[in-house]
């Protein structure tokens, strides 16, 4: 093995190797005699990620910039001739660059729905993780109480976190059910009329949403009741010597200190709901009539049902993953200018 | 594009986790202070709360041993006709069991090679400061974002040009993408938890550094190794779009792709969904709460619900 085979990992800091002086090579030299043996550690790792990630991912922001889709994806065109030979003539009709076409089209509404999708997206990243945290947050201060039965409660609680999220998914589709759905045959007994769920989009989105909360909630409240039991207690003693109130406790002490945790769990629930796939794709399905797809859901559609159209499904990819890395990075900036560092 | 300090803040998190939920919480808040109506709101709310959490898994589980025609009744019941007819049908006349075996083989292929590839790197990333490291750590941070939307595609068209559409393999080649990086994330945070010391004392004993990993670590994060496992297990088992994308056949689906069949547009079987949904939760719930005690430590540091 010589120093040449172990380059630095792409991420690592850009070293300047392309003067390579003697002193540098040195340098290097060195680095490795040190961290040779960390190097061999990570590299298998880094090699399943180059391929796998790193590899695909270049391809697909390439297969975004063509119009590939499954009528042009063979470069050639091959028939069988008497005798059993083949011949091949280059496909005229294969896929092609076409540069930014996808994005104009795409953005500007000519194909897909991209404004409707990026849409219902924002609708439902902000309301599940609005109520995910509220919720979270409220069943975690009451479960750090003392009080009997705590240990129940705390298990009954983290059970819809147990349950796969598709089998949620139908499970809650078939609590909403139009025909046979509990919900339906509940609501009259309340003096109301069935609601035909799949019929509009906001109650589309109501029924997906329902079942996000439900099944996100208890990672919330374990994470943040996590936090909240890290939260010295002397702060809250001091805080009753000086006559705080109950709510004031809470917004000088509680929140600040809680303030690690959830910065992490809603930057994470944050990209978690944005990609949820499944409980969009089983429980609205989409309807009506596409109205409730979001740009995940959106994307698998156009890749894989009708006539695949995987370039303008790389495109959305590209898209959703620039907005993600966007959030991300904005996310981080506020945090630092409010002195947290994540 | 990081600081250093973003990565030693999600240990904080995995501090005194929830698994002392027995014992005392830290604030004094002596009981006498709080009045009945307090405790009774108190009670009253966690009480709903856990209602509204139960109520559909006991819901799909009651209905599951409901007839067809019960089920479509608009009477509400909670019992009828209780038989396990549900279940036979769904045991002997679907493809149900080969799905669950795919699933499992997904997932337990998933599990072995997520941890095997990722415990080292887990281990260099807790233990040495290498150049690349911190790049490393981010680059697993980001892999976690990726959205399903953009490797699909590319994988598989990938796939499709290695004749692998439609086979078990593709699927783990397609979960080790998230798995790996997750694992190595997770496993990093428990061998941060083991004291440096014990590798100071291995080396002076002349142990090299992939013996003190081998002989001396590992086996102290057993419990950790535990847990990651469980949890990619769980997450490849519960995967579905890349599931339904990959797999064209009936008796090579995954439980995801599968159960779909149960409700199409019109007519859709709920009796056989619902006993296949209890079949599939139960062993599910159990490897959940089994990991569940000591999965928020490692979590919040990433993760890949979904």
């Amino acid at each position: 093995m010589s120093v040449t085979d172990v380059t630095p990992e792409p991420t690592a800091p850009p070293e300047p190797g392309t003067r390579r002086t003697r002193r540098e090579r040195g340098r290097l030299r060195r680095s490795f005699d040190r961290h040779w043996y960390a190097w061999a550690m990570v590299l298998p790792t880094v090699a399943v990620l180059g391929l796998l990630v790193l590899f695909p991912l270049v391809q697909g922001v390439y297969q975004s910039f063509t119009n590939l889709n499954e009528s042009n994806q063979r470069s050639e065109i091959c028939t069988k001739v008497l005798g059993g030979a083949e011949t091949c003539t280059p496909n005229p009709h294969a896929a092609k660059f076409v540069g930014l076409d996808n994005y104009i089209d795409v953005l500007s509404g000519h194909r897909g729905q991209f404004w409707l999708q990026f849409s219902n997206t924002l609708v439902w990243t902000v309301s599940c993780v609005v109520l995910h945290f509220a919720i979270g947050l409220g069943l975690a201060v009451m479960l750090n109480r003392n009080m009997r039965g705590r240990a129940f409660y705390r298990v009954a609680l983290i059970v819809p976190w147990a349950v796969p999220a598709f089998v949620a998914a139908f499970a809650w589709r078939f609590l909403f059910d139009q025909q046979f759905g509990l919900i339906n045959a509940v609501l009259p007994h309340l003096g109301l009329d069935p609601v035909e769920w799949y019929a509009n989009r906001w109650t589309s989105l109501f029924t997906a949403i329902t079942t996000n909360v439900w099944l996100g909630v208890p990672f919330m409240m374990v994470a943040l009741l996590g936090g909240l039991q890290a939260i010295p207690g002397e702060l809250y003693e001091a805080a009753e010597i000086d006559g705080a109130t109950p709510w004031q406790r809470f917004v000088n002490i509680t929140l600040p200190g809680l303030r690690p945790v959830s910065s992490t769990v809603i930057l994470l629930g944050t990209i978690w709901t944005f990609n949820m796939f499944p409980i969009i794709y089983f429980v609205t399905r989409g309807q009506p009539a596409g109205q409730t797809e979001i740009l995940v859901t959106g994307a698998f559609r156009a890749a894989f049902e009708g006539v695949r159209n995987y370039s303008l499904a790389a495109t959305y990819g590209v898209l959703i993953l620039s907005m993600l890395t966007l959030y991300a990075g904005i996310y981080r900036r506020v945090l630092a200018k409010q002195g947290e560092v994540f | 594009m990081s600081s250093p300090r973003a990565i030693e803040v999600l240990p904080e998190v995995a501090g005194p986790g929830p698994d002392r939920g027995t014992g005392r919480t830290k604030q004094v808040r002596r009981r006498s202070q709080r009045s009945p109506l307090a405790s009774l709101a108190l009670h009253g709310t966690l009480a709903l709360a856990t209602f509204i959490a139960l109520f559909p898994v006991a819901w799909v589980l009651l209905s599951s041993f409901k007839p067809a025609s019960e089920i479509r009744s608009s009477q509400i019941q909670l019992i009828a006709d209780p038989s396990l007819d549900n279940y036979r049908q769904v045991l002997f006349h679907t493809n149900f069991p080969s799905w669950f075996l795919n699933s499992v083989i997904v997932a337990a292929f998933t599990m072995v090679i997520g941890i095997s590839m990722s415990a080292l790197a887990g281990y260099a990333m807790s233990r040495f400061n290498f150049p690349g490291r911190r790049g490393l750590m981010w680059v697993f941070l980001l892999t976690q974002m990726f959205p399903v939307a953009i490797l699909i595609v590319p994988i598989y068209t990938i796939m499709a040009k290695l004749g692998l559409i439609d086979t078990k393999a593709s699927l783990v080649i397609a979960y080790c993408t998230v798995a790996v990086p997750f694992c190595a994330w997770m496993l990093r945070g428990y061998f941060d938890t083991i004291p440096k010391e014990l590798d100071e004392a291995a080396a002076l004993d002349g142990l090299g550094p992939f013996r003190t990993f081998w002989r001396v670590v590992l086996p102290l994060a057993r419990p950790g190794l535990a847990v990651t496992a469980f949890y990619t297990f769980l997450t490849a088992w519960g995967e579905v779009a890349y599931a339904i994308a990959f797999m064209q056949t009936d008796d090579h689906y995954t439980l995801g792709a599968g159960l779909q069949q149960f409700v199409p547009q019109f007519q859709p079987r709920w009796e056989l969904l619902t006993a296949g949904a209890v079949l599939i939760t139960i062993p599910a719930g159990l490897v959940f709460f089994i990991a569940q005690k000591h999965l928020v430590a490692g979590l919040t540091a990433g993760g890949t619900k979904g």
